[in-house]
């Protein structure tokens, strides 16, 4: 703040002293000064852009082409748009049943990580029990651990309960490993909500619960949709899990089925179905970015800074 | 009021706990158990011994070639990462500067954030795949936009030679992590109360200085949160490098094997499931070092204001 108090009383004097000539060229020269530097900014900003987008952009291309398009032409657009691509990649390489797998595991995990963790949530946010601060560092210290450590036994437990390759055992685990962040954000969330309305609840007769399913929960719903959708996009994303609990081929989820897929070109190569798969795979991240992309930008920053 | 209060309390928090204790508490807490153990195979029996595994990591040449490997990627990509998030970030709110007190960012700055955030999104797998083929030294874009540009001698099989595979990976990783960054940095910068720059123009203080000794200082936080999130990043990255270069013993050479991928293959190749443990440990702790030391050897300049 020194800084702040100083520059007034220096300032004007010095420029009283100018002649208004000289202030003009100052001026001036500011000016186009600040132009370079605009050009120079949307330089740097256009070319990173175009850094980011070009690879995903020829990914979509791609899918389009044919093999020998693919191997003879990177850079062409499609002589031809082959949409055959995406039917072979949904049918022939299993995209649809990888998919179908991604989606019923994904979306009912999201379901049920957003339930429990806005009830445990809730009740630490809302009451005071004994316990209450272990709990919730447990769930803390579950954000922080690399989930590597855990790997191999994991992999017995869920063997153990015969739950190894089965959507169920992965839903569980899902949901299990993405409790943490879940907890985290959304006992922040319900400290900030007003603790009128669930008193005025209560002593209307409600039960604890019904002022939770009731009332509290859809006070949350801001909270429930940006949690959501990064737990969404996260389990989306999970590769190694899948790896390790889902052996079974007819089983794998997208990551899985595409990694495969990937590995196997080398033998059977349908590289124009890969990159068709890759697309479609990408859809539903692309679609739930496109809608929600200022909330995810906020809720992350504000996650990493906190 | 109070009347049934544990009851309900019980039964909200028992079965997410029992989930969570099941499937996270009880295999993190058993990991440390089996790492002081020789289990080997699925029938096997278990043997305590002690640090056994552990003496064996601490001469194992593969290990500390992985270890080697994570420390370059944890050297160069959070460092760039940061440079080239920071540079751009300044460049727009600095750019922004130039009416009265608006720093709102340049024209087209929110085209930018979402066109730089995207990477963000994009499944891990997904851009393994998709880099892995944009390396391809026939078909691939790179190589394609070299020949293009009639660079072709500097065409190279980039994933396929052991000094450039390692280099490649790291830019992919840098590739999706600007963007984020680049969002973190901006809306810290927008968060430093206005009359700190105004002040620090008034003084006379050009850009670059403004920078150095305003903006750097006032979003140093940010900047130590991100280097511990891009390490830990950069510690795991198991799925890019096993999803790009799918051979055997990691990359070319195994020029590009990390921890994870050899705890991996020493649990669920080899079925040593006790010696992974040991290198599951290993790699937490390194992840708490790296948090403690980067938070320490840092603190100095977070103390300037």
């Amino acid at each position: 703040m020194t800084l702040g108090t100083s520059a007034p009383a220096t300032t004007p004097p010095d420029r009283s002293q100018r002649r208004p000539r000289r202030h003009d060229d100052a001026h001036h020269k500011a000016l186009t000064g600040e132009r370079t530097l605009n050009v120079f900014t949307h330089g740097f900003l256009a070319v990173w852009a175009i850094l980011v987008a070009v690879p995903l952009i020829w990914a979509v291309l791609t899918a389009f082409k044919t093999d020998s398009e693919i191997f003879s032409s990177p850079w062409s657009l499609p002589a031809q748009w082959q949409f055959g691509n995406f039917v072979r990649a949904w049918t022939t390489a299993s995209i649809g049943t990888y998919f179908v797998n991604s989606l019923i595991v994904v979306s009912v995990s999201v379901v049920l990580v957003m339930l429990l963790g806005s009830m445990v949530a809730y009740v630490l946010a809302r009451y005071e029990f004994p316990g209450r601060g272990v709990i919730y560092y447990a769930f803390v210290a579950g954000m922080t651990f690399p989930i590597f450590l855990a790997l191999v036994p994991l992999f017995f437990v869920v063997q153990n309960l015969g739950m190894l390759g089965t959507y169920h055992g992965l839903i569980l685990v899902y949901t299990a490993y993405a409790l943490p962040f879940t907890v985290f954000f959304m006992t922040g969330f319900f400290r900030t909500l007003p603790s009128a309305l669930a008193e005025a609840a209560m002593l209307d007769g409600c039960s604890h619960s019904g002022v939770f399913f009731r009332i509290m929960l859809p006070l949350a719903r801001p909270g429930l949709i940006s949690v959501g959708i990064f737990n969404f996009l996260g389990l989306w994303n999970q590769y190694l899990l899948p790896l390790v609990l889902m052996p079974d081929s007819d089983h794998y989820v997208l990551s899985q089925g595409l990694a495969v897929l990937a590995a196997n070109q080398g033998y059977r190569s349908d590289w124009s179905a890969l990159f068709a798969g890759l697309v479609i795979a990408l859809l539903p991240v692309l679609a739930v970015y496109v809608v929600f992309q200022r909330r995810i930008q906020e809720g992350l920053s504000v996650g990493a800074i906190k | 009021m109070r009347y049934g209060k544990y009851r309900f309390i019980a039964g909200f928090l028992a079965v997410p706990l029992a989930l969570y204790i099941v499937f996270v508490v009880s295999p993190y807490a058993q990991a440390f158990y089996i790492s002081m153990t020789d289990w080997r195979g699925f029938s096997g029996q278990q043997n305590f011994i002690g640090f056994g595994n552990y003496i064996e990591l601490a001469t194992d040449g593969r290990f500390w070639r992985a270890m080697g490997h994570n420390g370059l990627l944890l050297l160069v990509v959070p460092l760039v990462t940061i440079v080239f998030a920071l540079f751009l970030a300044a460049v727009t709110t600095v750019a922004g500067r130039q009416g009265a007190v608006g720093r709102g960012g340049v024209r087209g700055s929110r085209f930018y954030q979402v066109v730089f955030f995207f990477p963000q999104v994009v499944p891990v797998v997904i851009a393994g795949v998709l880099f892995g083929f944009f390396f391809n030294p026939d078909a691939g874009l790179l190589n394609g936009l070299l020949r293009v540009l009639g660079l072709g001698w500097l065409t190279r099989p980039w994933l396929g030679d052991p000094a450039l595979a390692l280099p490649s990976v790291m830019a992919v990783l840098i590739w999706g992590a600007v963007g984020f960054y680049y969002v973190l940095f901006s809306s810290a910068m927008k968060s430093v109360p206005p009359d700190v720059f105004e002040a620090a123009v008034l003084d006379g203080a050009g850009r670059l200085r403004t920078f150095w000794s305003i903006t750097l200082p006032m979003i140093w936080d940010s900047v130590q949160v991100s280097y511990i999130y891009l390490g830990i990043m950069v510690l795991d990255g198991f799925a890019l490098l096993q999803v790009m270069l799918p051979v055997p013993g990691g990359g070319p050479d195994g020029s590009t094997a990390v921890v994870s991928q050899y705890l991996y293959e020493s649990a669920f190749i080899n079925g040593r499931f006790g010696y992974a443990s040991a290198i599951g440990v290993a790699l937490c702790l390194v992840t708490l070092l790296l948090a403690v030391a980067v938070l320490r050897l840092t603190r100095r300049q977070q103390t300037e204001y």
